[in-house]
């Protein structure tokens, strides 16, 4: 357990400015060398309202978020009201001084003096500052990172209030204990989920992404977007889902490595191209950032209700492959994987994610790029002439790959004699439609076996803890941290306690999960969703079944304190 | 030197008579006018009796889903601009099913050619109405006679000021020919709708119906002009003008990436020195 961690809750309305508060505060946190677990709760709205940025801060690595808060800091009276039933036994209530009592829990801070009407989230920046012990400096530099390119007027003023939040707290005494300084680590990247999705992306290669905007998976394109010009990606948005996953369909056909980004609706538009991608067997990456259904369900909320829905998404039968990262480490290098085993596999992969992961900025070690491989579309066993077969028949049920006017390998300025022919319809092995029914018993075997390749290399479940548990938590996706971290404080109370993580929830590693499942006293399900949707999966791949399960399904992220308190009652 | 020999001679799935074969033929001219190898040429269809057109020539082709056409040719375009890539289909696929990415693709005005066969019924599912049907045309699936009004691609696409808008007759095969060739050399979206008789489900609109209407435009028809060019669109029912009603110069869509000297997306790589500063940039 994380004793030394401090949760730092921002709340206040859309338009305050409290996402670039909290953004800057993270990242000044991060640079003084301390570990971060971020979580943006938001409501579907650009003004007014109530949302809060909540940063978990510790010196040691800490996975998840926390309930109780040590440090409420409300940009208006709504967020005391709503939030000062959760402070922890030492937590203090930062706030406006017309809007408290003297005395604790209350810092009563006159922000509107200090700021002279403007940058108020800036003074605020400068009191939380001064109050956990950041340097002035540090903080200063990243103001002017931010603010500098908006002349420097803007960007004096910005310093002065941030020098003027942190000279009126550094007067006052202690309200609350300082963090203890971090060690020195090394340059780490504030990065959040989605972010790292797009840098995973750009690092396996990818040259083509096509969306249309659905919260919280557009992030993804965006940071794409930003940077496409610079690594020769084309971005474009399109007229609706069902465009998007066709034109991603149409340039991995001719060659680019191309991904879709989206969420539980939008991707239900996507259905038909998954289906397509598989029967062609072109290679596509699907992002799928869930949020709570049905229908529009909670836009700006987080949920893991779509996993059966992506594993049986799109008509008839194919292989695919689903990978649920738990971290922000495991975006960037489960979006790679899903690349390689879209590319190898030429079908769909996916990369499911969540709103919690999607917008939760953590403290991360920078990616050794050098020493990872891009997928290479140009790479190819055919030979470029008349014989070209789109849907050879092989052992593996791969068939080389040509591109569509583009010489083997690439080779600029070669002839290009084949002719690369794809078909929805069921076809031979030249591409053509058929209705020789003969032909479909091979062909839909041949593009079955693919997934005995996608099973060998799968990811195999993390596991940890104590062996032979009384408790094994068994979770996936971003619900890993949490459930470490539940793990170790019911190991203090005296229990032993294990945990299996899936990072890849399809295909199912079968075997290996028999063998973990059958070793514990209670195995409890911990889950996203309403109805247990892995525990089901689960009793469906290997028999067994999970009768525990701990679910929330209230729109928010689970946290270590709702799994311990749902495994004290077992 | 390209031949017809080049694109083949294949079984069709066709009707006898259907207007698919003369369109079918007119393609072909036009790519041999041009000079276009097969290699360098991605027919995108969707699906429909016009939809396997592409199959029955030598050349790239996508044959995807229902009214999903015009995405597919957006993206492979955008990922290889070295191809000329011509999208085939029915009235249903790209005015009905696929309506939203027509109004999309004119807008963008990606270096498409978008031939559509419109036969104004549903040749494939057996004589449903089609977005192009006539009002009160009588079908099993609209016993009392189709409500809707039916839609006019021409109009529509002169209106949104669509890069190159022409109108074709399948029983003209050779001014069809060169409809899909001047469409072809033209930068930046082309559609051409292509009238055409259905033999088996379509009573009204026969080759002798399209006989009686159909005339050429008149010489002195400016195409650069939106205002004739919008009168033209919308003569139908007493004779039907038939050329290149509307032209315009807009960039195309794939103008505003990188130029086709450079290469397809697939052969670029990952410029990894440029990445390591877009990571740094998070730090």
């Amino acid at each position: 357990m994380k004793h030394d961690a401090v949760n730092v809750v921002i709340g206040g309305a859309a338009g305050q400015g409290l996402v670039t508060l909290g953004n800057m505060l993270t990242k000044a946190l991060v640079r003084s060398g301390y570990s971060v677990v971020v979580t943006e709760s938001y409501q579907s709205r650009i003004r007014g309202g109530h949302n809060t940025y909540a940063i978990r801060i510790s010196t040691e690595d800490v996975p998840a978020p926390q309930e109780a808060i040590d440090i409420l800091v409300c940009l208006d009276a709504d967020t005391v009201d709503l939030h000062e039933p959760e402070l922890s036994l030492r937590g203090i209530v930062v706030v406006e001084a017309d809007l408290g009592q003297p005395g604790r829990p209350y810092l009563l801070v006159p922000f509107k003096d200090l700021a002279a009407g403007k940058f108020s989230n800036v003074v605020a920046l400068g009191v939380i500052g001064e109050l956990l012990g950041l340097d002035l400096q540090r903080v200063a530099g990243l103001l002017d990172e931010l603010f500098g390119k908006k002349g420097e007027d803007v960007a004096a003023a910005n310093r002065e209030s941030l020098a003027q939040g942190f000279k009126w707290m550094a007067e006052r005494a202690e309200v609350f204990p300082r963090l203890p300084p971090a060690e020195s680590i090394g340059p780490r990247l504030t990065l959040n989920g989605n972010e790292a999705i797009a840098l995973g992306a750009m690092s396996a290669g990818v040259k083509f992404c096509s969306f249309y905007p659905m919260t919280p998976g557009t992030s993804v394109a965006i940071s794409l977007a930003a940077n496409a010009q610079r690594m020769g990606i084309v971005v474009e948005q399109a007229e609706d889902e069902i465009a998007a996953i066709n034109m991603a369909l149409g340039a991995s056909f001719a060659g680019a490595p191309a991904m879709v980004t989206t969420s539980g609706g939008g991707f239900a538009l996507m259905t038909e191209g998954v289906s397509l991608s598989a029967m062609i067997e072109t290679p596509v990456v699907v992002v799928v950032a869930q949020r709570p259904g049905p229908a529009t369900g909670l836009p700006t909320r987080t949920e893991q209700g779509d996993l059966e829905f992506v594993l049986h998404a799109g008509h008839g039968e194919f292989p695919r492959a689903i990978f649920a990262p738990g971290t922000v480490e495991e975006c960037f290098y489960l979006t790679r994987k899903a690349f390689g085993i879209a590319d190898e596999f030429n079908g769909p992969a996916f990369v499911l994610t969540d709103q919690f992961l999607a917008d939760s900025y953590r403290s991360v070690e920078p990616f050794p790029l050098e020493d990872l491989a891009a997928v290479n579309p140009c790479r190819t066993g055919a030979q470029s002439d008349d014989s070209f077969l789109t849907y050879a028949i092989t052992e593996s049920g791969v068939s080389p790959r040509l591109l569509p006017g583009v010489p083997a390998q690439c080779r600029a300025g070669e002839r290009c004699e084949h002719l690369v022919v794809a078909d929805s319809d069921e076809h031979t092995e030249d591409g053509h439609l058929t209705e020789d029914l003969s032909v479909r018993g091979p062909m839909v075997e041949k593009r079955l076996r693919k997934l005995d390749g996608i099973r060998a290399k799968a990811v195999p479940p993390e596991v940890t803890g104590d062996e032979n548990p009384d408790v094994l938590l068994v979770c996936w996706g971003s619900t890993k941290g949490a459930v470490l971290e539940a793990a170790t404080r019911i190991r203090e109370q005296g229990r032993t306690v294990g945990t299996v993580h899936l990072s890849q929830v399809w295909p199912l590693p079968s075997e290996q999960l028999s063998g973990i499942l059958g070793t514990a006293g209670h195995v409890v399900c911990v889950e996203g969703n309403a109805t247990g949707q892995m525990a089901r999966l689960i009793r469906r791949e290997t028999g067994f079944l999970i009768e525990e399960r701990v679910l929330r399904y209230d729109g928010l992220p689970i946290t270590p304190e709702f799994v311990v308190r749902a495994i004290d009652v077992l | 030197m390209v031949t017809l020999d080049d694109y083949g001679t294949f079984e069709t799935a066709w009707c006898p008579g259907c207007g698919n074969h003369s369109i079918l033929k007119a393609v072909k001219q036009a790519l041999v006018a041009l000079e276009l190898e097969p290699s360098r040429l991605l027919f995108v269809s969707g699906i429909g009796q016009a939809a396997k057109t592409p199959h029955y020539l030598r050349a790239n082709v996508f044959n995807g889903l229902h009214g999903r056409a015009l995405p597919v040719a957006t993206g492979a375009k955008l990922a290889n601009p070295g191809l000329t890539v011509i999208v085939e289909s029915g009235e249903g696929c790209m005015y009905g099913e696929g309506g939203n990415h027509l109004l999309a693709a004119i807008r963008r005005n990606i270096d498409v050619t978008v031939i559509v066969h419109n036969n104004q019924v549903y040749g494939l599912t057996k004589g449903q109405a089609s977005p192009t049907t006539g009002e009160g045309f009588v079908t099993k699936a609209q016993p009392r006679g189709v409500f809707s009004a039916p839609f006019n691609p021409m109009t529509v696409a002169v209106a949104m000021q669509a890069g190159f808008v022409a109108r074709g007759y399948a029983g003209e095969p050779e001014p069809l020919s060169e409809l899909i060739r001047q469409g072809i050399e033209h930068r930046g979206l082309s559609l051409i709708d292509v009238l055409q008789p259905c033999v088996s489900f379509n009573k009204v609109n026969t080759y002798a119906w399209y006989k009686e209407r159909c005339y050429p435009l008149a010489e002195d028809h400016d195409p650069t002009n939106r205002v004739s060019a919008i009168k033209a669109a919308d003569e139908w029912a007493d004779g039907i003008p038939l050329g290149v009603l509307y032209r315009n110069d807009r960039p195309a869509f794939d103008d505003h990436f990188s130029p086709a000297t450079e290469g397809p997306l697939a052969a670029r790589g990952v410029d990894v020195a440029e990445l390591r500063m877009i990571m740094e940039s998070y730090l």
